[in-house]
């Protein structure tokens, strides 16, 4: 384990990659391994890119990398597919899209699978960015397919989030307002060369726009009531677009226009993120958020230890049927010795 | 916490190098090993054995199944196996190569590093028992 961290902080290749599978697949001594190398991490930006499957993501990845390497940056990306199936085989086929930067060991490029999500896919990749981050990596790029809440909480491991919308897609704009939208610090229209780009940039702007109307209006009024400031404080926050307003721009990933110019954008939102405390701010909820995560599945694993030695959920299920007792009175049967414990060491 | 999380999963990566134009090979080749339960990573046609090692050591693969109808196996083959050797993911990964490869030509490459070699006439199941089996115990 000593030697793996020697070695990856060292800058060898095959340790990163092999820190990784231990991330992904929760080897014994993954946690220890994460731990040490938080303290070399928080060095790396990291940009997320999410969309549809189809959208050019990969495509764009391997222009930016590229664009990041001609700059004599260094690069790693993670490409996730949440759609592969938890258990069983599947095929991942995201690298095909590296041609700019294939070849080049300075871009690490890794695939993952929702094999990792045993316990949270953000979770996993989470970890895989901060060992690429502590492997020295000055840009993280975390490639995923945009649809769910799984999605939506991988890409918010990043720092600047961009939602890719291909042209000529009402129904994924439309999808855009069920989610994603609140995440985008930058939205592109890639494909840019296919007819109904124009049409699709007006109506993220529009509904940009119209965000932002709403984020506003709702601060005059709070301003009338305590609660209602409390609430439109909350969403200010939520939205994030306090001095930041969501940008668009058209790309055609295939032959690299307008790469130059989203990376000009991604780099003033990381100013943005610097300047304005908003970085700190995201970083805290973000730390916030794996505490928890980790909370939870820790003691979930304790309460579901407990409940093994007592002879598994089904005894106590028959119980329950047999109106014996109730999944409340169970819930508290299992708890209160955990409970005592936790109070007992706490009082000492 | 399940028992599938310290069940492995066998992660393959399936290069076609050399410069024919067909990837129907490898495309079988990916699906049967999915089939298999396998997780396959598919990188394309016509890489170099540099662009294989990289996706090798990077993906950090159990298994590099290696497909090539060129017949020119005699010089990038080995130049796959040098390039592992050279990041230390040699003696680890197991090495399987798919394609026409005359009977003279096997030893060599065997004796270079090559776990198994399979034929045109040899079938998916064979490769996939054959991956099952010898695939490396890593902790
Ligand atoms: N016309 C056009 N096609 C593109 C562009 N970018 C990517 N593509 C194509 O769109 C398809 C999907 O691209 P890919 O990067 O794999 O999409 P992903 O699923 O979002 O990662 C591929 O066939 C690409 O060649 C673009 O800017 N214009
Ligand atoms: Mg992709």
């Amino acid at each position: 384990m000593g030697d793996l961290i020697d070695d990856l902080l060292a800058g060898k290749h095959r340790a990163l990659a092999r820190a990784i599978t231990k991330i992904e697949n929760r080897s014994p001594g993954y946690r220890d391994l994460v731990g040490e190398l938080y303290q070399h991490t928080g060095d790396a930006e990291v940009i997320g890119i999410t969309g549809s499957p189809g959208a050019g993501k990969s495509t764009l990845v391997d222009k930016l990398a590229k664009t990041y390497r001609d700059e004599g940056l260094t690069v790693g990306v993670i490409a996730i597919d949440p759609s592969s199936p938890f258990t069983g085989g599947s095929v991942l086929g995201d690298r095909i899209r590296m041609a700019s930067v294939s070849g080049d060991m300075d871009v690490f490029f890794r695939s993952m699978s929702a094999r990792g999500s045993l316990g949270g896919l953000s979770t996993a990749t989470a970890d895989a960015v901060k060992a690429l981050d502590a492997f020295g990596k000055d840009k993280v790029i975390v490639e995923t397919v945009g649809a769910g809440q799984n999605e939506i909480d991988i890409v918010k491991t990043a720092d600047t989030v961009a939602v890719l919308v291909p042209p000529g897609s009402g129904d994924d704009v439309q999808m855009l307002k069920a989610g994603i939208l609140e995440i985008g610090d930058v939205f592109v229209v890639n494909k840019a060369d296919l007819p109904g780009a124009d049409r699709t940039v007006m109506e993220l702007r529009e509904m940009i726009d119209t965000r932002n109307d709403y984020t506003q209006t709702a601060d005059h009024h709070g301003a009338d009531a305590a609660s209602e400031a409390a609430a439109s404080e909350a969403m200010a926050r939520e939205t994030d677009d306090e001095g930041w307003t969501p940008q668009v721009v058209e790309t055609v990933a295939e032959d690299g226009t307008g790469v130059d110019d989203l990376i000009e954008l991604l780099a003033d939102h990381a100013t943005y993120l610097a300047e304005s405390g908003k970085g700190e701010e995201r970083a805290r909820q973000r730390y916030a958020e794996e505490i928890r995560t980790l909370l939870r599945e820790d003691v979930n694993q304790l309460v579901a230890g407990e409940l093994a030695a007592r002879g598994g959920i089904e005894s106590y299920v028959q119980r329950v049927l047999d109106r014996e007792t109730d999944p409340y009175a169970v819930a508290d049967e299992l708890v209160a010795p955990i409970e005592e414990c936790v109070e007992a060491d706490r009082d000492g | 916490m399940s028992a599938d999380a310290d069940q492995r999963t066998i992660r393959c990566l399936v290069a076609k190098v050399g410069l024919d134009g067909h990837d129907r090979g490898a495309h079988v080749i990916a699906r049967a090993f999915r089939d298999a339960g396998f997780e396959v990573i598919y990188s394309g046609l016509h890489r170099s054995p540099d662009e294989v090692v990289q996706a090798a050591v990077q993906e950090d693969v159990d298994v590099l199944g290696i497909s090539i109808l060129s017949g020119a196996h005699n010089t990038l083959v080995p130049k796959i196996l040098a390039g592992l050797d050279e990041y230390d993911a040699l003696d680890d990964t197991l090495v399987v190569v798919g394609g026409i490869i005359p009977e003279d030509d096997r030893p060599k490459l065997k004796e270079a590093g090559v776990g198994g070699i399979f034929g045109p006439g040899a079938s998916m199941e064979e490769a996939v028992e054959f991956v099952r089996e010898n695939a490396p115990q890593r902790d």
